[in-house]
C-alpha cells in the first residue's frame, strides 16, 4: 500500500462503492431491548461441522455425561475446529440430523439431553497475553472453537495463522442487512470486550492499525464503541453511510481503503484482514476467560413473533425452542422461517434444525411485511439490476446466459465475482429470482469442473495402467529372451569344455530308436519266413 | 410442521414492470395534450385504434404461442408501443395506416422475435419505418398546427375523416392542409429541407409562417411538453440520464459545429432540438430498455450514436425526420456496444 493511500486511510476518508440499495431497515423491531438470555432447552443438537473446512473427530460416546464447554470433537492434526457441549447433560445420540443449510441437508449431529444443572467445565484465562507465545494464543482460540461469526464461519485462528504482512485489521460492525441487530446490541452492551478482542487480534495479526467500521444507522453502538476506543490509539472508528451491502467484506474494504480485493483473491493479498465484532468478542472471551464458544447473540424478529429482540442462544438450540420462547405464531401456509436476514438468509423447511455458530438471525415475517415472491415476468432489460450491483456485473446478461447454460460466457462475464447479495433481485421489476439462477449456474459449473477433473484422473489412471501392462509385457519378453540366450551360452560353454553336448543325447536317442525299429522289422521278416516254411 | 421454502432475497422493492410502463404513459400526457391542442382530436382516434389493434394482436399472438393472454396484457408493454406509434404518425391519417403499423409492431417486431424482452428492434419505430416506406404520402401529411389552420375539426369530424377520407362537409385531408394562401404546408423540418435544397439561405427559409420563436409553430411546444414528461421519468428514475443526454448531445454538437461554420446553410442546434420527434425520441423511444445498450456507459454511446445519426439523416438523407431510422440503426449496433462497454467487475480493475 502506498504512503499516499495510507495517509488518506489514516485521515479517516470514506470511499464509496458502486450500486447498493436502501431496503426498509426494520431494525427498530428488535434493537430496543437488551440481549436476553434464552431459557435452557431440554434437548440440543450440535452439528459436528459448523465452520468452513473439515470437521474434527468425535471424542464423546453415547451415554456419556458432558459439561458445558466440554469439547465434543477434537482434532489430532491441528486442523479442524472443535465443537463444545452447550450445557451439561447426557449424550443421547450421535448420527445424522437436519442442519441449518439452504438445501436442508443432513449431517452428523451430537444430541444432548440437558440435565438442567448447566454445569460448566473449569476454565482458566490469561491476564497478560503478551507473555504467551503466539502459537499458544492461536491454539487457545482454535480450541475454543472460534469461527467467523459474521457469516462465512472461517476458523479464526486459521485466518490469523497466515503469516503475511498486514497493513490494517478491520473490525466489521456494519451489520447492513435489514432486521438484524445482533452486532448492534453486542456493541452497545459489550464494547469493552469487543475492543479487547480487537487488541488481541491486532497483536496476533502483527499489525498496529485497526479500523472499526459501523453503519451510521446505529448511533448508540457508535457512541458505546467510541467510548470504549478512547484509550486505544491503534484502533480507530469509521462510520460508514447506511447502504446495503456495505457490510460485505469486499464492499467494506472498498469503503475504508478505496481498494478492491482481487478477483478470486483474499483481503490478505492486499494487506488486509477482517473480523466481525462478534468474533472479536468471542476471541476476548476465549483468551481472557478460557471460555469455549457455546453461545451467540441471535436476533429473533419479524411480525410473527410476539417478543422480537436479541437473545443469547446456546449453539445447538433447536430453532423451535427459540421461536417458542419468543412467542411465535405461524401466519399460515405462506409462513417462512428465515435463518439470516431478508436479503441473504435462507428458508428452513422445519424448525428442528439447530442454531449454529453462524446463525445471526431468525426472521419470521408476516406475509404483509415481506410478501411472497410473485410470478416471474420476462426481463425487459431495464438495467435496474446493473445499477445496483456492487460487484459491477451485468445481472441481466448473466440471467440470459444462465438460462441458456452458456457456461463459458458466464465465466467471461465474471459470474464467480457475484457475492449473491440479492440487490439485483430486490429491484427487478419483473421479479426474476436472479440470485437463484446464479447459484444454480455456479453449482452447475462447479459440478462440470468436478466431473471433468474426475474424468481427467480416470483417463490418467487408464493410460498409466495401459502403459504399465505394455511395459510389463516387454519386460517379460526381454526376460525370456535373456534366459534363452543364457541357456544357449551355457550349452556352448559346456560343449567347449568337453562335456556332454545335450544334442548328442538326442542323436543317440534317435539312433537307438532307429536300431530298435530295424530290429523289429528284422524279427518280423524272420517270423514270416518261418511261417512260410511251416506251410 | 413444514414451512414455505423460497430463494433469497425475501425482500422485494414494489416496483413492477407494469408500474414502470404506467409511469411511461403518465409522462406522455403533457406531450399528448399539446399534440391534441395543435393537431386536433384525430390523435385520440389514432390512439384508440392503435391500442385496440395492439391488444388484439397481442392476444392472438399469445394464443398462437400457447401462452396465457392476461399475462402479456398485464405488463403494459404493448400499450406503450401502441401509444408511441399513434403519436408518431399524422393525426388525421386514414385508419388502416395505424392498424397496419401497430399490427406489424406487435406481431412481427415483438412476437416473432420471442415476445417481451426478446425483440432486437424498437417495435414502435420499426412499425413507423414500415409505414413511412410503404405509405410515404399518408405518413408525411401532417395537418397544419392549430394557429395556422383555417379549419377546426370536431371530435366526430376527425373520426369521419379518418374512417372515410372526407369530413362531413366534404373536405379531404389535402384541402384541410392548405394554409390561408391556398398552399399546403409541410412540417417545419420538411420546409427547411426544401428551402435549403432550393438554395435559399436559412434566414430566408425561416420567413415562412410555420416557424415560431424557437422552432416550428406547434412543434416547439410539443417538444417542450415531451421534454417535461421526460424530466419526470428521470426524476422518478424510470429512465437514467444516459440515453437522453447522449442523444441530445449527439444531435446538438454536430449541429452546432455545422451552424457555426455556415449558419446560412445549416439548421440551428435549437431548431434541431425542438423540431420533429427529437424530444419524444430522446426520452421515450430511444430509452426503450429492451432494445438499448445495457451498461450506463454503453447507453451513453447508444444515445450519442442515435443523435449523430439523426443529424446525418436530417442533413443529408432523403427523409425530413430521422429519429425512427436512427433508432433502428442504433438498435443493430447494441451487441457491439455491449461487448465493448462491459463495466470492469469488482476485483478486476487496477484498484485491486
Amino acid at each position: 500500500m502506498s504512503a499516499a493511500a495510507k495517509k488518506a486511510i489514516e485521515a479517516g476518508h470514506i470511499w464509496s462503492f458502486p450500486g447498493g440499495i436502501h431496503p426498509p431497515e426494520r431494525k427498530e423491531l428488535s434493537n430496543s431491548s437488551a440481549i436476553a438470555p434464552l431459557a435452557l432447552a431440554e434437548n440440543y443438537a450440535v452439528p459436528v461441522k459448523q465452520h468452513a473446512g473439515a470437521p474434527a473427530e468425535i471424542c464423546v460416546a453415547v451415554g456419556e455425561r458432558v459439561l458445558r464447554g466440554q469439547p465434543l470433537t477434537e482434532s489430532t492434526t491441528g486442523q479442524g475446529l472443535p465443537i463444545h457441549a452447550p450445557t451439561s447433560g447426557t449424550v443421547t445420540a450421535i448420527g445424522p440430523g437436519r442442519i441449518a443449510h439452504p438445501s436442508g441437508m443432513a449431517d452428523v449431529v451430537i444430541r444432548i439431553q440437558a440435565d438442567g444443572e448447566d454445569e460448566a467445565v473449569l476454565t482458566e484465562g490469561i491476564t497478560d497475553y503478551s507473555q504467551v507465545s503466539r502459537a499458544e494464543l492461536l491454539n487457545r482460540i482454535r480450541l475454543a472453537g472460534v469461527a467467523g461469526l459474521g457469516g462465512a464461519g472461517f476458523p479464526t485462528a486459521q485466518k490469523l495463522a497466515l503469516q503475511r504482512p498486514i497493513d490494517y485489521l478491520i473490525i466489521n460492525g456494519v451489520e447492513c442487512e435489514p432486521y438484524i441487530s445482533a452486532d448492534d446490541r453486542l456493541m452497545r452492551e459489550h464494547a469493552a470486550s469487543i475492543v479487547d478482542g480487537a487488541e488481541i487480534l491486532l497483536h496476533l495479526a502483527g499489525c498496529n492499525k485497526g479500523l472499526v467500521a459501523i453503519e451510521d444507522n446505529k448511533p448508540e453502538a457508535i457512541e458505546a464503541m467510541r467510548k470504549a476506543l478512547h484509550e486505544h490509539p491503534h484502533l480507530s472508528l469509521r462510520v460508514v453511510p447506511t447502504k446495503y451491502p456495505s457490510g460485505g467484506e469486499k464492499q467494506l474494504i472498498q469503503l475504508l481503503t478505496g481498494r478492491q480485493v482481487p478477483s478470486r483473491g483474499l483481503p490478505i493479498d492486499i494487506g488486509l484482514i477482517m473480523h466481525n465484532v462478534g468474533t472479536a468478542y468471542a476471541v476476548s472471551r476465549a483468551i481472557r476467560n478460557g471460555e469455549a464458544l457455546t453461545e451467540r447473540v441471535v436476533t429473533v424478529t419479524g411480525e410473527a413473533v410476539r417478543q422480537p429482540g436479541n437473545y443469547w442462544v446456546r449453539i445447538g438450540t433447536p430453532v423451535a425452542h427459540v421461536l417458542q420462547q419468543a412467542g411465535f405464531t405461524s401466519s399460515g401456509d405462506q409462513q417462512r422461517i428465515i435463518m439470516g436476514g431478508p436479503m441473504m438468509g435462507f428458508t428452513l423447511p422445519d424448525v428442528d434444525v439447530p442454531v449454529v455458530k453462524i446463525s445471526n438471525c431468525l426472521l419470521v415475517p408476516s406475509t404483509a411485511e415481506l410478501a411472497p415472491a410473485q410470478q416471474e415476468m420476462p426481463c425487459i432489460r431495464c438495467g435496474a439490476c446493473a445499477d445496483v450491483c456492487p460487484a459491477q456485473l451485468l445481472p441481466q446478461q448473466l440471467q440470459w446466459l444462465a438460462k441458456a447454460k452458456d457456461h463459458d460466457a458466464l465465466e467471461q462475464q465474471n459470474l464467480f465475482d457475484c457475492i449473491e447479495c440479492g440487490a439485483c433481485a430486490y429491484v427487478c421489476p419483473s421479479e426474476i429470482p436472479l440470485v437463484h439462477y446464479y447459484r444454480k449456474a455456479k453449482a452447475e459449473i462447479r459440478n462440470i469442473a468436478r466431473e471433468k477433473a474426475k474424468a481427467e484422473i480416470a483417463r490418467e489412471r487408464f493410460e498409466a495402467r495401459n502403459e504399465r501392462l505394455e511395459r510389463e509385457k516387454e519386460e517379460r519378453l526381454e526376460r525370456h529372451r535373456k534366459a534363452a540366450e543364457a541357456r544357449k551360452k551355457a550349452q556352448a560353454e559346456q560343449v567347449k569344455s568337453g562335456g556332454d553336448n545335450p544334442n548328442d543325447a538326442v542323436q543317440a536317442a534317435i539312433a537307438r530308436a532307429k536300431a530298435r525299429k530295424a530290429a523289429q522289422q528284422k524279427a518280423a521278416a524272420e517270423q514270416q519266413s518261418s511261417n512260410e516254411d511251416k506251410s | 410442521m413444514t414451512f414455505k421454502l423460497a430463494a433469497s432475497p425475501h425482500s422485494h422493492q414494489r416496483r413492477t414492470t407494469q408500474q414502470v410502463m404506467r409511469w411511461v404513459y403518465l409522462a406522455l400526457i403533457p406531450g399528448l395534450l399539446t399534440l391534441i391542442y395543435f393537431f386536433g382530436w384525430g390523435v385520440i382516434w389514432q390512439l384508440g385504434l392503435a391500442i385496440t389493434t395492439a391488444w388484439v394482436a397481442e392476444a392472438i399472438c399469445m394464443a398462437l404461442r400457447g401462452r396465457p393472454i392476461g399475462f402479456a396484457w398485464r405488463d403494459h408493454t404493448a400499450l406503450v408501443t401502441a401509444i408511441l406509434l399513434a403519436i408518431s404518425i399524422p393525426g388525421l391519417a386514414p385508419w388502416w395506416l395505424i392498424v397496419i403499423g401497430t399490427a406489424f409492431s406487435i406481431v412481427i417486431v415483438k412476437h416473432v422475435y420471442g415476445g417481451v424482452g426478446q425483440n432486437i428492434f424498437n417495435p414502435a419505430m420499426a412499425g413507423y419505418v414500415v409505414l413511412l416506406i410503404s405509405f410515404p404520402v399518408q405518413m408525411t401529411s401532417w395537418p397544419l398546427p392549430a394557429p395556422l389552420s383555417q379549419f377546426d375539426l370536431s371530435f366526430i369530424d376527425s373520426a369521419v375523416l379518418i374512417f372515410t377520407g372526407y369530413t362531413p362537409n366534404g373536405f379531404d385531408l389535402e384541402q384541410l392542409r392548405m394554409g390561408a394562401d391556398g398552399m399546403t404546408m409541410a412540417t417545419p423540418l420538411d420546409s427547411l429541407r426544401t428551402a435549403l435544397n432550393h438554395q435559399l439561405t436559412m434566414g430566408e427559409a425561416l420567413q415562412q409562417p410555420i416557424f415560431g420563436s424557437l422552432a416550428g409553430i406547434g412543434w416547439q411546444w410539443i417538444n417542450l411538453a415531451f421534454l417535461l414528461g421526460g424530466l419526470v421519468l428521470l426524476k422518478v428514475r424510470v429512465i437514467s440520464w444516459h440515453i437522453p443526454t447522449g442523444m441530445l448531445l449527439g444531435l446538438a454538437i454536430p449541429a452546432a459545429i455545422a451552424w457555426l461554420f455556415s449558419p446560412d446553410q445549416s439548421v440551428s442546434p435549437v431548431m434541431q432540438l425542438f423540431s420533429g420527434a427529437t424530444m419524444l425520441g430522446a426520452f421515450f423511444i430511444a430509452t426503450d430498455p429492451v432494445t438499448a445498450a445495457t451498461s450506463n456507459r454503453g447507453r451513453l454511446y447508444f444515445g450519442l450514436l442515435i443523435g449523430f445519426l439523426v443529424f446525418v439523416i436530417r442533413t443529408w438523407g432523403g427523409y425530413p425526420d430521422a429519429v425512427a431510422f436512427a433508432v433502428l440503426l442504433a438498435n443493430m449496433t447494441v451487441p457491439v456496444i455491449d461487448k465493448y462497454t462491459q463495466p470492469v467487475a469488482y476485483g478486476h480493475g487496477e484498484r485491486s
